[in-house]
């Protein structure tokens, strides 16, 4: 066999093989959930349910959702330019980190000026944390994915270290725990008294101004340019690498600036499990938006919706919530298989 | 001088060369995929699956060798999924093993859930026991490290011998070498790029996951979620730090081995209680980012690496 690309695909063609691919992966999770005992059916409304049944629950799902369209949004802008930044784990605790130090105290900045210098400082953060990584590939030609990947790792066990010393909260009662941000530091809520924060319009803002970038100016053209095909962006005289850096560090800075969300909008102070990693979902959110600013907000809610769902509906029907990752990873693999299915034609030879 | 007394112990090259059998089988694998020119990143999820399924075969009631049989069938599938997707679809070789990663990992667990769903401690099985090989084993120094280790650590050994031989004394390897350095030239032969590279996945996968349970059936006797602790990673790392070569992996992988045997040691001495003990954790991972950086200068990487290999196109 081989492939054959597909001059003009059809508009069915385009969107139908990747809604094929959400509901195989549907199907699939049945499949598991009777295997694990459950009805399939009831399985999948109490994923529906847990996740969209009521206001708390879609509250909850939107508020898991923040992060994931940040990562996201980082991970789509990367992989656009085919810059395979993975270490958007590392970038968010990076801006977590920053909002910490600066928001216990550090900075005694008047309340509406706080939150904005905080929010930039996280992006600097995440930034310069994937400075390293790109510089690592431009000047030496060291692969990201696996760069990338360490120094999550190694930011990790950074902030563990931090957090048993220096950053360590001596109101936690032994735990590894910062103190808490400032009330000023705190993102407000969207309506008073319910979770949902202003973290939440942040995301939505970002996503629509990387779609601005992307479609509205030279860097986006040149981003595209030099993820499409690197040699000719070169020979059209667009600097590959300029592009590549630039990539990278709006990369770590959304990616950060869902750290930055999370703390100051949600939990208030730093801890380990900050981030059961949003990191590495947020390239699974990417790629079910097929890499577009906007539909990473819509794959976000998804993937978000299949979390949430997901532990309410392992609570009441006894199957693993383990199903929730599976069904993601499935989603995944189908849904860049869709995407090429709709780009080319397999000729049997 | 601590730490000096501690390079000269037995026990300590015993530990370093145990800890470097489960990255010698994993390396290997991954290597055997990128000189075919796949880059396979399930290798973490392939370990996890590995470890799970050699561990529950033998809790099961099979035999220690039959464990890591299906230990290695279950990374074969795995290998089978990831290169149908990479090689004949062309898919995004870092996508493609996130997503096996994941689905191997995520699977794993929810199966161990479906075996043991109210199990607390996982239960133990009668794992793989140190054999000392008569009169090498009492050497000074090297017989404890080298010659009293589980059967599993001679395998791992015994395969960088017969991965060597392959890819560099059979034509079977040469054709491996080509395709992924020049696809087109194998092509030419009239042989299937497809099939060599899909055939190279598979069993490198397999040689993943009895990596994998070497952690359950050798190291130590039961299974525990998060036991393969980025040592995937670590693996990928190695492959390129042993410049594509079996020997000079294996090389990489002891090396590594000792210095995360000597950081676990070091923190038990004076110079270990002064300084966090995440320093020694960090160091593996920032001295893998070193070795990639020095290494690349030399760039051996097999020419034809991550890219799809289309009749059509030329």
């Amino acid at each position: 066999m081989r492939l054959e690309p597909i001059a003009n695909p059809t508009l069915p063609r385009r969107l139908g093989l990747p809604a094929l691919a959400i509901v195989a992966t549907v199907v699939i999770a049945s499949l598991l959930a009777m295997i694990a005992g459950g009805n399939p059916f009831s399985v999948l409304g109490l994923i529906l349910d847990g996740a969209f049944g009521s206001k708390f629950a879609i509250l909850e799902t939107l508020n898991r959702a923040t992060p994931l369209i940040f990562t996201g949004l980082a991970a789509a802008v990367a992989f656009r330019a085919k810059f395979w930044n993975i270490g958007a784990e590392a970038q968010l605790y990076a801006g977590a980190l920053i909002t910490v130090v600066l928001g216990t105290g550090l900075l005694a900045w008047p309340s509406p000026l706080l939150l904005p210098l905080l929010a930039l400082s996280a992006v600097i953060a995440g930034a310069i944390l994937l400075l390293i990584p790109a510089l690592l590939k431009t000047r030496f030609g060291v692969d990201e994915v696996v760069t990338t990947l360490l120094f999550n790792f190694i930011f990790l066990l950074f902030i563990s270290m931090l957090l048993e010393g220096p950053l360590k909260d001596p109101m936690g009662m032994g735990w590894p725990k910062s103190a808490r941000v400032l009330p000023e530091a705190r993102l407000p809520r969207i309506v008073e008294g319910l979770r949902l924060h202003w973290g939440f319009g942040l995301a939505i803002l970002s996503a629509i101004a990387i779609w601005v970038i992307q479609t509205r100016t030279t860097l986006g053209y040149e981003m595209r340019a030099v993820g499409n095909n690197p040699e000719a962006a070169r020979f059209a005289g667009i600097p590959v690498n300029a592009v590549l850096m630039k990539t990278a560090l709006l990369s770590g800075g959304l990616a950060a600036l869902a750290g930055f969300s999370e703390v100051a909008g949600l939990k208030g102070s730093l801890t380990l499990d900050l981030s059961p990693g949003f990191g590495y979902t947020g390239i699974i959110v990417a790629m079910l938006a097929l890499l577009n600013p906007i539909g990473v907000i819509f794959a976000a809610l998804f993937v978000a919706g299949i979390f949430v769902g997901a532990d309410s509906m392992s609570r009441a029907a006894n199957v693993p919530t383990y199903l929730a990752d599976i069904m993601l990873a499935t989603a995944l693999l189908l849904m860049v298989l869709a995407i090429m299915l709709s780009r080319f034609r397999v000729v049997r030879d | 001088m601590e730490i000096l007394d501690i390079l000269l112990s037995a026990s300590f090259w015993a530990a370093a060369i145990r800890i470097a059998s489960p990255l010698i089988f994993a390396t290997l694998g991954e290597l055997i995929c990128e000189r075919a020119g796949v880059l396979n990143l399930g290798i973490e999820g392939i370990m996890v699956a590995g470890a799970f399924a050699g561990w529950m075969a033998v809790y099961s009631g099979t035999g220690l060798w039959m464990g890591i049989g299906v230990a290695m069938a279950v990374g074969m599938l795995f290998g089978l999924l990831h290169s149908t997707l990479t090689v004949p679809f062309g898919l995004s070789q870092h996508v493609v093993g996130l997503g096996v990663t994941l689905l191997a990992t995520s699977a794993t667990y929810y199966a161990y859930r479906l075996a043991l769903p109210e199990v607390t401690s996982p239960p133990k099985i009668e794992a793989f026991q140190p054999y000392a090989i008569p009169g090498l084993s009492d050497l000074p120094l090297i017989g404890p490290a080298l010659f009293h280790q589980t059967p599993l650590t001679y395998a791992a050994f015994l395969l960088v011998l017969i991965v060597s031989f392959t890819l560099y004394r059979t034509p079977l390897g040469l054709a491996v070498r080509a395709a992924g350095e020049n696809p087109s030239a194998v092509a030419a032969q009239g042989l299937s790029v497809t099939a060599i590279r899909i055939g190279a996945v598979i069993v490198g996968s397999g040689f993943m996951a009895v990596g994998g349970a070497f952690l359950t059936m050798s190291a130590f006797d039961s299974f525990f979620f998060e036991m393969v602790n980025g040592r995937g990673w670590i693996c990928i790392a190695l492959v390129v730090f042993g410049a594509w070569r079996p020997g000079k992996a294996l090389l990489g992988a002891v090396l590594f081995a000792a210095f995360d045997a000597l950081q676990i040691r070091v923190q038990q001495t004076s110079l270990g209680t002064a300084v966090p003990y995440q320093i020694f954790l960090m160091a593996p991972y920032v001295l893998s980012i070193l070795a990639l950086v020095l290494v690349s200068r030399r760039a051996e990487v097999p020419a034809a690496l991550m890219v799809p290999f289309n009749k059509g196109e030329r």
